[in-house]
């Protein structure tokens, strides 16, 4: 018989109407899944007994067939083209603002909005790859638990953006997953340790994952978590400890010029050496080399602790900014939670302990506590418990704003606003007769337009013409539960009105999502190919329709022969998106992006210099 | 006859009581739903109703009331590990039919 679990009083569950909930940490090393069991948050193992699920995806073969976690790291180091790991780095991202993308082993695809990798199944996008993941973590859940999924509340770093925000609900949409809430890291640690019951304070979460590092500020007051300040180094993590106590090996047992796998062998040997330091003052690492030669040697924690000193400090300059940015002095500091596996090296603990004065909250296991956070508010939001005193809210990130005349940020919804949300500004026309106005959504602090991130663009049409100055245009901005936005203005006197739901504008709108899902339930046999194809066609027309607004903006720049050839590679792109051959549209695909690189490049001079203009015209 | 928990359970419930940080006991019970008539009622207790029974096991409280003791008499609750699921289990002497899934039951 199915098996149950004890609920709050009076919340039994209907036979068959589970209110199960899960709480996901996609992490940008390791993805974990919670949920509650009988009241208490627990995170679920795979059936190997592994907790944390290595976030890396391997497409295996060209039908799109996946290895997940354990099974596609080992495989990064002989296959890194098609084993995709720290995926997160590249959500909602373009190459432009990824600025490692030349040490990354990936073939990147350079498309409008997102970043896209090319693959021996085809051209994937971030998004697709989290959703491998997530699906993956789904089905560990579903084994897990008596019933159906409600829901699962996701966790993302506080300083994600729409963007990346959106990116990660798409992907578990993709991934047949519904989102009750999008979670900051930092809330969901915070609201595992139970801060969110009444402790209200200052509170610095430090989280040292596997190859990142960020810190955040909140601010809890009546039962609001506010994000005071974030800061971090996007490439400190505890790989970097490992690092270090193999480069001492190295030195220790005079070895250079290893092989590849040595190297493999002595750098796990050392990560071992750094997990047994955190439990034991001493240790031993040890590992045969592939020709037969022994390393054997003793580290002890406080040789450890030398060699590692700097990688601390380290952590202590973004913890030093962040306070800085919040106003905060470190003795103003309620409480420190630690979270990520890293935390657990004792000189760690120490550091943060000396540095704010007071022992950090660690009795929770830091690598599942943001899953155990997300868990319970997943719990709380499926109606699984009762005595609701505490409604927590979460606040937007980053200030919301559209773009006023002289390229400057009129910021609409500030930072820290609790979410849900809607506010409104009325804003004017600036030229006699001026009948239209376009509404560009921006998202960040600074006050250069050029220093925010570009949300949207939309167009208010058919304000009557009025003088400068009489037009009454109210813009009204909205944030769900979530933190996604959408935008609306209306001119009060003719009533005339337009809206748009910011969708970052890479890849897939909800229905397209929509209907690769309900498609792929459809036809589970032919499924992979018709969601390979379907995205290959979503992809082709996304370039076909760029490519033509790009010849109707900037046509003029090409010659009849350049033009000639780029209208040839667009019809074979239109004809192939006709077909249901799925490599063709990719060849088409991949031909078009190639006779049009010396035509985007011009574009982007002639926008610089109009910029450029722009910016003169300012001055004057 | 009574209603007792296996060791397993009384494991269990003592912990997920000590987690929650509150309760006097559990509640065991049936309502009338499901597709084969009857469902299990499974809950945290935290207080007492006054036509409540209770019974004591490894010693926790284990809840009912009368109505509902005449379709569970001689219950022992086990929890048990099924692949990755785990839970409690209803070993129900009176049951005759369950649905396939085994959420409701007929006496």
């Amino acid at each position: 018989m199915a098996l149950l679990q004890i609920a709050e009083p009076g919340l039994s569950a209907a036979p068959h109407q589970h209110r199960n909930a899960i709480g996901i940490d996609l992490g940008t090393t390791n993805s974990l899944v919670a949920t509650v069991r009988s009241g208490s948050a627990t995170v679920l193992p795979d059936a190997d007994g592994n907790c944390l699920l290595p976030s890396v995806v391997r497409y295996l073969d060209e039908a799109g067939q996946v290895a997940i976690g354990h099974v596609a790291l080992t495989a990064i180091s002989q296959d890194p083209i098609n084993a995709i790991a720290s995926v997160k780095r590249l959500m909602g991202r373009g190459l432009k603002d990824i600025g490692e993308a030349g040490a990354l082993p990936y073939r990147f695809v350079d498309a409008p909005g997102m970043v896209q990798l090319q693959t021996r199944a085809g051209i994937k996008s971030p998004v697709e790859v989290s959703a491998e993941i997530l699906r993956a973590l789904k089905a560990r859940a579903e084994d897990s638990l008596t019933g159906d999924l409600m829901g699962a509340v996701i966790t993302v770093p506080a300083y994600f953006d729409d963007a990346q925000r959106q990116a990660t609900k798409d992907a578990a949409q993709l991934a047949g997953i519904n989102v009750l809430r999008l979670l900051n890291e930092p809330t969901a640690a915070a609201i595992a340790y139970g801060l969110d019951n009444g402790a209200e304070g200052i509170y610095v979460v430090y989280d040292l994952g596997g190859g990142t590092f960020d810190v955040s500020v909140l601010r809890l007051a009546k039962g609001v978590f506010e994000v005071l300040a974030t800061s971090g180094d996007s490439a400190l993590g505890g790989d970097d400890f490992d690092h270090r106590v193999y480069c001492w090996a190295l030195e220790e047992a005079g070895l250079s010029g290893l092989s590849p796998g040595d190297a493999r062998l002595l750098l796990s040997a050392a990560r071992q050496a750094k997990e047994a330091l955190s439990e034991h003052a001493h240790t031993r690492l040890s590992a045969v080399l592939q020709d037969g030669l022994l390393v054997d040697l003793a580290l002890a924690r406080d040789t450890f602790r030398d060699i590692s000193r700097n990688l601390v400090q380290k952590t202590l300059l973004p913890v030093k900014k962040a306070l800085r940015d919040a106003g905060i002095g470190a003795d103003q500091v309620k409480g420190v939670v630690m979270v990520g596996g890293a935390t657990r090296m004792p000189q760690i603990q120490q550091a943060v302990a000396e540095f704010f004065g007071q022992a950090p909250l660690n009795n929770l296991d830091p690598d599942k506590v943001v899953a155990l956070g997300a868990a319970i508010q997943a719990n709380l939001l499926a109606g699984n418990k009762q005595d609701e005193e505490w409604l927590l809210l979460d606040v937007i990130p980053l200030s919301l704003g559209i773009e006023t005349m002289g390229g400057l940020t009129e910021k609409i919804i500030p930072r820290n606003s609790t979410i849900p949300v809607a506010r409104a500004q009325e804003f004017t026309t600036f030229k006699d007769g001026q009948t239209a106005m376009s509404i560009h959504v921006l998202q960040g602090e600074r006050e250069l337009v050029s220093d925010c991130r570009s949300l949207a663009r939309f167009t208010l049409r058919g304000i009557p013409p009025m003088v400068a100055g009489a037009a009454r245009i109210r813009i009204t901005f909205q944030v769900d539960a979530d933190g996604l936005l959408s935008v609306s203005a209306r001119e009060q006197t003719s009533g005339a009105a337009a809206s748009i739901e910011v969708k970052p504008s890479y890849g897939l709108s909800d229905d397209d999502i929509g209907r690769m899902l309900s498609d792929s339930l459809a036809h589970v046999r032919d499924d992979i190919d018709a969601r390979k194809l379907r995205e290959a066609q979503v992809n082709a027309q996304g370039l076909i329709e760029a490519t033509r607004s790009a010849i109707a903006a900037d046509g003029d720049l090409l010659d009849a022969s350049e033009r000639n050839v780029i209208d040839t590679a667009l019809t074979a792109c239109e004809q192939a998106c006709l077909g249901e051959r799925t490599r063709d549209i990719n060849e088409a695909v991949g031909r078009l992006n190639q006779v049009t690189e010396a035509f985007a490049a011009r574009r982007m001079d002639r926008n610089i210099q109009r910029a450029l203009k722009g910016q003169k015209i300012g001055e004057l | 006859m009574a209603i007792t928990l296996s060791e397993s359970a009384a494991a269990h419930v003592s912990n997920f009581i000590a987690k929650r940080g509150k309760g006097l006991g559990i509640r065991l019970g049936v309502k009338t739903s499901g597709c084969s008539g009857m469902a299990y009622k499974l809950e945290f207790v935290d207080v007492e109703n006054p036509d409540d029974l209770f019974f004591e096991s490894h010693g926790l409280r284990v809840y009912t009331d009368e109505k509902s003791l005449s379709y569970i008499d001689g219950t022992e609750l086990d929890y048990v590990k099924e692949g990755l699921n785990e839970g409690f289990k209803f070993n129900n002497p009176n049951v005759k039919n369950e649905c396939g899934c085994g959420e409701s039951f007929n006496v």
